[in-house]
């Protein structure tokens, strides 16, 4: 009994020695100042996120108290140089989503068939090679995917709205540059994301289970569209939300071939994205407006920690 | 029960389900499976039995073409169901499979509910009533005996299963498109003893309406269950007989030396 009472209290002195921050206290000076610089690199991190989300929050609040929230949240008209300066966003905010949702669903089924493709179908050589074209294709800047957008793109959009619209008398031209130009350039640029980890996701579905489907006298397609991808869908959910995540955040790109007037979402309207907004006005920006610019990146920041927290979630009930 | 099956089996004249003859197998450059003549006869329990790389999944694998799945897979000689080639160029691979249906080493239920699982090969060949997909899901669960542990929770996620029901839900997978033969390929060696000898239970009584061929590497086993035996060495057949006859009587030397232990 006394042995166990001493054995603990030695185990709580020794417990003692780990703190918050340590495993255990360091002993020679060496390593104690190894040790700090790596805590410092750590905390670099969660320092910036931090001060981020501070600097964020103190800079786009007060925009919505002097604005006021249903001014600003709920009012389409955004104005602010003008002599009545007004702040709305809310079509700026509903571009974004809209804009990101088609980009989604129009990437998310083509980067899902292509990782199908290079996991059931393609040979290994020629996976090999689709994939190495995916990886280059997640590398390239966005600015050049914007430059491409607004040189091959836009004039190709064009040529489709001059069909559509021949005989409209109301509709103002944008030559190319709308909702839908920059829809596709972001379903272009999610694609190596999607495809990649939604390959992963589908790499690692048994091929025991695949083939218990061909056992039972299943075709390959009926297999991988009933088997497979249900098997997959967690890793392909994750590959979506990440997709969501660069869509919602691209700015550059966008902001090449979107037109950028603040507009009702529709597909040959000239839009306004939160991101395309920051980028186009911080740089003339000031009082009342700059302010304004930094609620709407407080908006985004707001969106991208969703679908952070969203991602969190998957990955852990997928764990379970 | 016992002694009605053991008549049975007696009166029964067995006729052969399957055959193969000279048949040989080469993954690429290695020769796997070194002309193989043999019957198999049917309603019967026949185990394929061998060390490591013997090439008896494979011989196994051949009888439903799954063989077909790897790349650079060569086979000569015939393979015959009911006499008639499956490797024949006319032959329906999907309807092949339908007739040989086939149960793997790791229980792997499909990622959905109970009830699905076992719909899903019914559905893929084109059933669509509700009320005949009930009837197939609970006669396939009732003869794979599992019928009563999930009656109640038909909805819920296969995977919730433990892994003795999980293979016997593989099991009712494959009896619901109504298969001919059964091939099993090492079915118990995922699983704890006692789901082990449930899943045994069920091989002998699943021989009355099919024809079941097994790989195990557990001999025991082969003794407990199978009515005939094949042995297996170096892509080689060996052996084959009635089970009783081969392990009391090996006539080669190799079977003899594999049964006592001495090597495998």
């Amino acid at each position: 009994m006394r042995a166990e009472v001493t054995l603990r209290g030695h185990m709580y002195l020794k417990q003692r020695k780990s703190t918050f921050m340590y495993k255990r206290n360091c002993v020679h000076a060496v390593e104690c100042a190894v040790q700090i610089f790596f805590t410092a690199c750590a905390f670099l991190t969660i320092v910036t996120v931090a001060v981020i989300t501070g600097y964020l929050i103190v800079n786009g609040v007060p925009a919505i108290w002097k604005i006021g929230i249903r001014d600003m949240l709920f009012s389409t008209v955004w104005s602010p140089t003008a002599k009545q300066a007004q702040y709305g966003i809310l079509y700026i905010v509903l571009t974004s989503l809209v804009g990101t949702a088609m980009a989604v669903m129009l990437g998310v089924p083509i980067a899902l068939l292509t990782a199908v493709y290079l996991v059931e179908i393609a040979s290994d050589k020629m996976a090999a090679v689709m994939k190495t074209a995916v990886e280059l294709l997640s590398g390239i800047p966005s600015v050049v995917y914007g430059m491409l957008g607004l040189m091959v793109l836009n004039p190709l959009v064009y040529r489709l709205e001059l069909r559509l619209y021949r005989d409209s008398v109301t509709h103002q031209f944008t030559g190319g540059a709308n909702l839908l130009s920059a829809v596709l350039v972001l379903t272009l640029m999610i694609l190596p994301t999607v495809t990649s980890i939604s390959e992963s996701a589908l790499r690692e579905v048994p091929a025991e289970l695949k083939a218990s489907s061909l056992a039972l006298g299943a075709s390959q397609m009926q297999t991988i569209f009933k088997v497979v991808i249900p098997a997959a869908k967690p890793g392909i959910i994750t590959a979506v939300v990440l997709g969501v995540g660069r869509a919602v955040g691209e700015a550059l790109a966008i902001s090449l071939v979107s037109g950028g007037c603040v507009n009702i979402p529709l597909p040959f309207y000239p839009v306004r994205f939160l991101t395309t907004a920051i980028v186009g006005e911080m740089g003339y920006a000031a009082g009342l407006h700059r302010q304004a610019l930094f609620t709407i990146g407080l908006v985004l920041f707001i969106f991208i920690i969703l679908v952070n927290l969203t991602l969190n979630h998957i990955v852990r009930s997928g764990d379970k | 029960m016992g002694l009605t099956w053991a008549n049975r089996m007696c009166k029964k004249k067995s006729g052969v389900k399957i055959r193969t003859e000279r048949l040989h197998l080469y993954y690429g450059s290695v020769h796997a499976l070194r002309d193989i003549t043999i019957e198999i006869a049917a309603n019967r329990i026949t185990a394929l039995i061998g060390p490591s790389g013997c090439g008896k999944s494979t011989f196994l694998k051949t009888l439903n073409r799954m063989n077909d799945l790897a790349g650079n897979v060569r086979i000569t000689g015939g393979v015959y169901l009911d006499g008639r080639d499956i490797y024949a160029p006319q032959i329906d691979v999907a309807k092949l499979r339908k007739r040989v249906g086939m149960v793997f080493q790791q229980p792997n239920p499909f990622p959905m509910s109970i009830y699905e699982n076992i719909a899903y090969g019914p559905k893929i060949h084109g059933m669509r009533q509700k009320g005949e997909l009930d009837r197939i899901v609970e006669e396939s669960l009732r003869g794979a005996a599992i019928w009563d542990e999930v009656k109640n929770r038909l909805d819920e996620p296969a995977l919730r299963l433990s892994g003795g029901q999980q293979q016997r839900l593989c099991i009712a997978r494959a009896l619901a498109v109504q298969p001919e033969v059964l091939l099993m390929d090492e079915p118990t060696s995922a699983l704890d003893p006692a789901s082990t000898i449930k899943t045994e239970e069920l091989m002998k009584k699943l021989r009355t309406d099919y024809t079941v061929v097994v790989v195990t590497h557990n001999m025991q086993q082969a003794l407990r269950v199978s009515d005939d035996t094949l042995f297996f060495l170096n892509g080689e057949l060996v052996e084959a007989g009635q089970t009783k006859e081969l392990f009391l009587a090996p006539a080669d030397r190799r079977t003899q030396d594999y049964i006592t232990g001495k090597f495998g």
